[in-house]
């Protein structure tokens, strides 16, 4: 018997496949086509204290291996979310892990509580890294004062383990990783997108409203085990990998770098069937290397 | 049940130049219907989002759906080589659709709905679906297309389900102009209309059914395709069921919306 369980600040997830923020909804629209049950997490979009508008259209597009969004978080605000998505994820046998946007401390914080009060909600994901919003997120994100400071101020005020999430859009990922860390972080999540910009050369405009957006996609992959890899290794805390995640080989990928645990993200969009493809790809590749325990292959590669 | 699945391609051919006819055979024709669209995925690993393409028939025993599209990229292009027996993946069936029933008993009183049906360069396609289950449903159709100029496609087709006139911009058939122009010319009336073409076209088609009602269907970059990403939105009159933000997803909520209950 293969184990496939991970265990991080204390929660136990059955197997390491999660989604990744604002790729999976609140898990309702891809329950058509993947049993939640059989995935170790599933972390919602982003959720902030009031609804939030987000950004004009168009606010995706293709790049090579690739896309660049930027939805700037809409979102139905912590009230609709409590009511209507968390006793959807009620109905299954998975982790929750809510991530949480905010303007100012006081927005996440605010959240922060509210979710505290929630028996479903298993973890909470911080997001100050977004970066298609002008206030807040990635402006918390890209100092480590900053940084250090916010994950303080919101551990303070739950009592839920708490994850943040970072930005790859910083010079360097491992002073990042050690200022939640400081703060008292339980884990840390990355990457999440990085900044780019596409010109639609017909019509002499950019390809998106907001004119720059974050990349995902397998094109990112590369740039996501390397600081995957060095946050690992700045911090003891357990670190959540993600970027371009497509297959159970990708997953085993970031492990190896220091993960103990992935995210499916852009590719959801790809094949609707990547999260449960995924952890079965994990156990294939367990089984054909004869790997009795998955937590072994975390960080083996020094 | 949404899936991503494989088809096999059943004929290809091209109508007019850079516009394509595309009959797969699909089970996602079981539950297809006008106003729906496929996602369509290209087999270049460099372009990996599915392409959204409107369905343009549904077979008569439901195993089969004719796409037409016009070649506007990479992906496109690449499906345009597409050949007899070829497999495509699709995702599917995407949007709700337009509400043929609701569009028969509009007056609300039992008497025949007369549904002008309006569509603008590669908008015509899901129209004709639309006119067929239309006529289907004793609805009266009168079709209006729109086309840039004698290079037209699909329009003896629409003869089939209604009264058809056409409109090109540089007047070498039909009336000279767009759709409306030809409404206008013809004096056409109507007590709904349903459309489907360029922004410019659906926001002058909603200042000019005013009173009555109108079912418009939209077009945005998507990314999912089944209302995960957000990416799709339109500003919405009211506030949407999902976000709550008066922002409606164009893959799911619609792509076919009540003119009125947009802001376009």
């Amino acid at each position: 018997m293969i184990k496939t369980e991970v265990t991080i600040a204390g929660v136990t997830f059955k197997n390491p496949v999660m989604e990744g923020s604002g790729t999976f909804g609140s898990g309702m629209e891809y329950s058509e086509f993947v049993d939640l049950n059989r995935l170790g997490a599933v972390v919602t979009k982003g959720v902030a204290n009031v609804p939030w508008p987000g950004n004009p259209t168009p606010r995706v597009c293709e790049v090579y291996g690739g896309m660049l969004n930027a939805i700037g978080l809409q979102n139905p605000g912590i009230e609709v979310f409590c009511e209507r998505d968390l006793p959807f994820l009620e109905q299954f046998d998975t982790r929750v892990i809510v991530n949480v946007c905010g303007r100012s401390v006081s927005d996440y914080v605010e959240v922060a509580e509210r979710l505290s009060e929630e028996k479903r909600v298993d973890m909470l994901e911080i997001n100050v890294s977004c970066p298609n919003v002008k206030e807040g997120a990635i402006a918390f994100g890209t100092d480590k004062a900053c940084l250090e400071n916010i994950t303080k101020e919101i551990k303070a005020h739950t009592r839920k383990p708490v994850i943040m999430k970072l930005t790859p859009n910083v010079t360097d990922i491992a002073e990042m990783a050690r200022a939640a860390e400081s703060g008292g972080a339980d884990a840390i999540s990355l990457i999440n997108t990085i900044t780019g910009m596409k010109i639609d050369i017909e019509r002499r405009r950019f390809a998106l409203a907001n004119k720059t957006g974050g990349m995902s996609g397998p094109a990112i992959k590369p740039i996501a085990v390397r600081m995957v890899y060095q946050a690992s290794h700045a911090v003891k805390i357990p670190v959540i990998g993600m970027g371009g995640i497509a297959t159970g080989e990708d997953a085993i990928e970031f492990m190896m770098a220091g993960a103990t645990a992935v995210s499916v993200g852009m590719m959801n969009f790809v094949n609707p069937y990547a999260t449960v493809e995924c952890a079965y790809g994990i156990e294939d590749y367990l089984t054909r290397h004869g790997i009795e325990d998955i937590n072994e292959i975390i960080g083996c590669v020094g | 049940m949404k899936s991503k699945t494989k088809g096999k391609v059943l004929s290809q051919k091209e109508l007019a130049p850079g516009i394509f006819d595309l009959k797969i055979e699909t089970v996602l024709a079981q539950q297809a219907r006008s106003g729906q669209f496929v996602g369509v995925y290209t087999r270049d690993a460099s372009a990996l989002l599915p392409r959204p393409i409107s369905i343009c028939e549904v077979s008569a025993d439901k195993k089969s759906i004719r796409l037409v599209y016009r070649v506007a990229g990479k992906g496109t292009g690449e499906f345009s080589s597409l050949k007899e027996g070829d497999d495509v993946t699709l995702l599917g069936v995407l949007g709700n659709g337009y509400d043929i029933r609701k569009i028969a008993d509009i007056k609300g009183d039992g008497t025949q709905t007369k549904a002008l049906l309006l569509g603008g360069g590669i908008g015509i396609p899901p129209m004709l679906e639309l006119a067929g289950e239309l006529a289907a449903a004793g609805v009266k159709v009168v079709s209006v297309m729109g086309y840039r100029d004698d290079k037209t496609f699909l329009l003896d087709e629409f003869t089939k389900y209604s009264e058809t006139y056409v409109a090109t911009e540089d007047g070498s058939l039909g009336t000279k102009g767009n759709v409306l122009d030809a409404v206008r010319e013809e004096n056409l009336d109507f007590d709904v209309i349903c459309a489907c073409g360029p922004m410019p076209m659906l926001r002058a088609i909603k200042s000019f059914a005013g009173e009555k009602p109108a079912f418009i269907s939209l077009e945005e970059r998507m990314a999912c395709g089944v209302g995960a990403c957000l990416g799709c939105v339109v500003g919405t009159v009211r506030e949407d069921h999902h976000s709550h933000v008066n922002n409606a997803r164009i893959c799911t909520d619609g792509p076919v919306f009540e003119a009125s209950e947009v802001d376009i």
